[in-house]
């Protein structure tokens, strides 16, 4: 796959001397979701807003579909619809007002079709004559994306697309990024809800203070990252871990009757049958047995937690 | 050029101007009417004649000034200020469309309104005096100009102003004064000479004297100088614009 976007040793200082972004570099292949994670003031919207065309670089140069987003800003514009993190409409405007005068925007003419298959995807064609002030929120962000969605961008920018919407809205939201993941379109969102990344993204990168720590396919990352940790639940409690089990660090919960172990899922030799047989030489009888795999939440936390 | 960007813009503003209607145009209107009570029947029965020109005749031009530069300035800086005080500014900035296509866009939109607001006070004026215009096209030329230089200075004070307060402060207090001291209401030779230089240096003279020219032929200074005087203004205002653009003052983090 080629990519539709490449960042190039991209800065941005702010004049109080904030580093918002520190030489980042990044490729964004065609078709492919990719989810940015990172704690609060951590550089996401900062990334994207460049990309964009709200924030000017302080240096480093951003190429869209291999057009620089600054000299040849109407052809690297063209591809890109963004969704704000903030809920920012034209009160007064109907739904398909809206969307028209951004289709101008972009140049392009009304397509009333076009319009229709977008309003009824998002389940706003009932709503098109409603001025946006009329709205729930949750219809107002379905708005932003109609928007976003309407000139048909290559490149879909979601910045928080889900913060603060019920879990409904929230699986709808997904439902129509894969659905769009279908259609080709390359989708870039920043989210601190990690379990949207494991839901959604094919790949993941998480910035912190301004540095893009890794950039990672969803599933290698938590395969190279992730843990395993398998929980035996004992049918009888025992007084304390036997000698022959302490190369395997268990841990003992005495409430739940369990004994935790944890491995990389990676590694060649989890040590799971040397464990078994070892349980069985103590003459401990097992009830049942877990496996539980770290979630990109696990990842995120112990990486953050690291580089800190 | 963007074509269809720069018509959505014109558009979406004046739909604005069609949606608010009572006060985008009958508000100016009623005004008018009030001054053509209070100042053209109460004051001018005592005035009777100015420069060879009926006192209530001779207000109509400065009259209608009032109006197109105060609706110029409210109107433009309103447009951009919204979109800015809502967030959807980014819609422009996103957009593959340049600074001057948005400024046109802009500008042209607050400009029309103001125009139609011109004219239509121009008929209501007619009502109550007898107008003849000596040099229509003229008319017609100050109108526009006059309307365009004044809509891009309110655009300025739209991308410059941080708050709904800093949108109203120009308006109230730098433009209602200088167009009450410009000879809205009387000719600057009725002053005496000291405020008669004074007064030459309030721009709004310029623009208010060559209006009434067009309507009657005469003016408190020469044609040509009021002409400069708008051509300097636009031009003044087109210079702040691509500098605010150009740098990113104001607009751009």
């Amino acid at each position: 796959m080629s990519s539709i976007i490449s960042v190039q040793d991209l800065s941005k200082e702010y004049d109080n001397g904030f580093k918002a972004l520190k030489n980042i570099n990044l490729e964004i292949e065609q078709g492919e979701v990719i989810a940015l994670l990172g704690p609060n003031g951590a550089g996401k919207t900062t990334l994207i807003s460049i990309i964009c065309g709200l924030v000017s670089p302080t240096s480093g140069q951003v190429l869209v579909g291999g057009n620089n987003v600054i000299k040849d800003y109407r052809k690297a514009r063209s591809m890109i619809g963004l969704v704000p993190q903030e809920i920012a409409l034209e009160p007064f405007q109907s739904v398909m007002n809206g969307m028209k005068f951004t289709r101008g925007l972009f140049g392009k003419r009304p397509d009333a079709e076009l319009m229709k298959d977008i309003l009824m995807r998002l389940s706003l064609w009932d709503k098109r004559d409603a001025k946006t002030m009329e709205l729930s929120g949750g219809m107002k962000r379905r708005v932003l994306i109609a928007k976003a969605l309407c000139h048909e961008p290559a490149v879909l920018f979601l910045d928080e697309p889900t913060a603060g919407v019920d879990v409904e809205l929230r699986k709808d939201m997904w439902a129509v990024i894969e659905q769009l993941k279908a259609e080709g379109v390359t989708i870039i969102l920043t989210t601190h809800y990690i379990e949207e990344a494991e839901a959604i993204a094919d790949r993941v990168g998480i910035i912190r203070k301004g540095d893009l720590l890794l950039v990672e396919q969803k599933e290698t990352l938590m395969q190279r990252m992730g843990q395993r940790q398998m929980v035996i639940e004992l049918s009888e409690p025992i007084i304390a871990i036997p000698k022959n089990l302490k190369p395997f660090n268990l841990e003992y919960s005495s409430e739940d009757l369990t004994l935790t172990y944890s491995y990389e899922a990676s590694g060649e030799r989890t040590g799971i049958a040397s464990l078994f047989t070892e349980l069985s030489n103590a003459k401990i009888i097992l009830r049942d047995v877990q496996t539980h795999q770290s979630s990109l939440e696990d990842i995120f936390v112990d990486l953050i937690g690291d580089k800190s | 050029m963007n074509f269809p960007g720069m018509k959505s813009i014109y558009l979406f503003e004046m739909a604005r101007f069609y949606r608010t209607i009572s006060q985008s145009l009958f508000s100016p209107v009623l005004s008018t009417v009030l001054y053509f009570i209070v100042f053209g029947s109460a004051i001018g029965s005592r005035i009777q004649e100015v420069d060879g020109v009926s006192y209530g005749a001779f207000i109509v031009p400065g009259l209608i000034m009032l109006s197109v530069l105060t609706q110029s300035i409210s109107n433009a800086s309103f447009g951009i200020y919204f979109p800015k005080f809502l967030g959807s500014i980014y819609e422009l900035h996103t957009a593959p469309i340049s600074y001057l296509e948005i400024v046109i866009g802009y500008v042209g939109a607050a400009a029309t309104k103001s125009i139609i607001i011109g004219l239509v006070i121009l008929a209501t004026a007619s009502l109550f005096v007898p107008l003849h215009i000596q040099h229509f096209p003229a008319m017609i030329a100050f109108l526009v100009l006059t309307s365009i230089s004044f809509s891009l200075f309110g655009f300025i004070i739209g991308l410059w102003s941080k708050n709904f307060e800093q949108l109203q402060l120009v308006p109230l207090l730098v433009i209602t004064p200088l167009v009450f001291l410009g000879g809205s209401f009387y000719s600057i030779s009725m002053l005496p000479p000291f405020w008669q230089t004074v007064t030459l240096f309030n721009p709004v003279v310029y623009l208010i004297s060559g209006f009434r020219w067009s309507f009657y032929g005469t003016s408190d200074v020469s044609l040509g100088l009021s002409l400069a005087m708008i051509f300097l203004f636009l031009i003044t205002c087109l210079g702040v614009i691509w500098w605010t653009f150009k740098t990113g003052f104001k607009i751009k983090d």
